[in-house]
């Protein structure tokens, strides 16, 4: 052994160190992986319900998941065409996508579906993932509308609500810079595709009292009743600076000490639900 | 130094040699977690975690520490301790971890588990150096917890959530002080508890010096 305080033994000292701080921190993020994930699919569901306002913060997670389980259908939108390329069965969410996956090369034969792009379907489809790689990616028109942000899926997740066999909502996923974040969230709307029904955030970093504002009760209650697109088609839902006046059907007030907070959330709103992006979809049927 | 007893250095840091009230250190966490009683208790429990855990550690290897990068080491350890207790968080109470997001990784700055693992776990062995981070730590957590039972309850009105003093908002009577929600009345609150403790225990005044 080396002297101590020689400059051998303090490489070997924090070498050693380092070796066995890396291990524990590993065993820990690896095996508490599997609760983590399932948490957060658990809050991605409780917040799907939080925007339709079909939950209270304080509602259990079995209440949650059976609520989603009866109320919310999943739906997987192509945002170029506003077709519906999949749709979730209640229930057998992942054996529908595995069944998709083994019964094409079957019909067309192991040549050609190797070379055909793998069907996009629900179980096998990861938005932001896709949103990420250069091959699947598409470009966010015009460019500029979302801020910060250059590509989006081509694909997108949207909920329906079914009551007692009837549509009465749809949920967007809806996400875009603010100060320091991205911050991540759903709109709901009402049946009729033109009324906001709720709005919530579930993933951000904002300043705690000012941006962070987007999670206080009191704004996010400002949100239900809104109407969504002007006459002219334009979509003229809008976060203002200060004050909505109260017969205003599309102001929102702004969050007072986050202009930038408020400003991403307006960008993201016009882009979301413009004609680039779940625009199609909604103006269809 | 006599050897301390585990009583001591588990007992002492509750009242007599408060961490908070008579060091004056950890302020930060105090102020920015105890908005809510639920949060300053998780809080108070992964300090105490990472403090006891760290303490005993670096107790265990102090005697193999080269003293030129003692603290690099000591920061080492307690930064391992605080990503696995964030994890732990994240798995077993995902909600109140994302409310307390950021300040669960700034655990790693808090003065009081740098400072228990220079100034004590250094030079004492490990199961009393263990009690001693579990000591400190209690006299934080008491603290953190009188702070964030003052501040829900007068702020929002509640205690761990369930309504104790019905809003005006709501119906009732009580109007929430709003300054309560916001961090600067945990100094008020902490400024009060240590002139109370200080009126009990004389000898926790400072004393000018010169006079």
């Amino acid at each position: 052994m080396p002297p101590r305080n020689s400059w051998l033994y303090t490489v070997i000292v924090a070498l050693v160190l380092c070796l066995v701080c890396s291990a524990l921190v590993s065993i820990a993020a690896v095996s508490l992986n599997g609760i983590q994930q399932k948490n957060k699919e658990l809050d991605k569901r409780k917040n799907i319900l939080l925007a339709a306002g079909l939950c209270e913060p304080g509602t259990s997670a079995s209440e949650v998941a059976a609520t989603y389980e009866k109320t919310i259908v999943e739906m997987l939108v192509d945002l170029d065409t506003g077709q519906i390329v999949d749709v979730a069965k209640p229930g057998e969410k992942k054996s529908a996508g595995e069944a998709n996956k083994t019964a094409a090369p079957a019909s067309e034969g192991d040549q050609k579906a190797t070379e055909e792009p793998a069907a996009v379907t629900l179980a096998s489809y990861d938005p932001r993932k896709a949103a990420k790689n250069p091959k699947t990616r598409d470009p966010v028109e015009p460019a500029g509308a979302l801020p910060g942000i250059a590509y989006r899926e081509p694909y997108a997740s949207i909920y329906e609500i079914r009551e007692d066999g009837k549509t009465t909502g749809y949920i967007l996923p809806i996400y875009g810079k603010g100060l320091w974040s991205t911050l991540y969230g759903f709109l709901a709307l009402e049946a009729d595709k033109e009324t906001v029904r709720g709005i919530t955030y579930y993933s951000h970093a904002e300043t705690p009292g000012l941006g962070g504002e987007v999670d206080n009760a009191g704004w996010k209650a400002l949100w239900p009743g809104k109407k969504v697109y002007e006459d002219s088609g334009e979509v003229g839902l809008s976060v203002i600076k200060g004050k909505a006046s109260e017969d205003d059907s599309y102001a929102i007030d702004g969050l007072s000490g986050a202009t930038i907070t408020s400003n991403g959330v307006d960008d993201m709103i016009k882009y979301w639900l413009g004609p680039t992006a779940f625009g199609k979809y909604l103006a269809a049927k | 130094m006599a050897d301390p007893k585990i009583k001591d250095v588990l007992l002492e840091p509750i009242l007599n040699n408060n961490p908070i009230a008579l060091q004056v250190l950890g302020i930060c966490s105090a102020l920015a977690v105890t908005t809510k009683l639920e949060t300053s208790i998780i809080m108070a429990i992964a300090v105490t975690a990472v403090t006891a855990c760290s303490n005993a550690a670096v107790s265990a290897i102090r005697s193999y520490i080269p003293s030129s990068i003692r603290i690099i080491v000591q920061m080492t350890v307690i930064a391992s301790l605080v990503i696995v207790v964030d994890q732990i968080l994240k798995a077993v109470a995902y909600e109140a971890s994302k409310t307390m997001s950021v300040f669960v990784g700034l655990i790693i700055t808090n003065c009081i588990v740098m400072g228990r693992a220079e100034a004590f776990a250094m030079k004492n062995p490990v199961v009393v150096s263990f009690w001693d981070g579990v000591g400190n730590c209690l006299g934080y957590g008491l603290i953190l917890i009188v702070v964030g039972f003052f501040r829900e309850l007068f702020g929002s009105g509640k205690l761990l959530g369930f309504e104790v003093l019905p809003l005006s908002s709501a119906g009732g009577w009580y109007e929430p002080n709003g300054l309560m929600l916001l961090p600067p009345s945990a100094f008020f609150i902490i400024g009060a508890f240590i002139w109370v403790l200080r009126s009990f225990k004389s000898d926790q005044i400072n004393r000018d010096p010169v006079l």
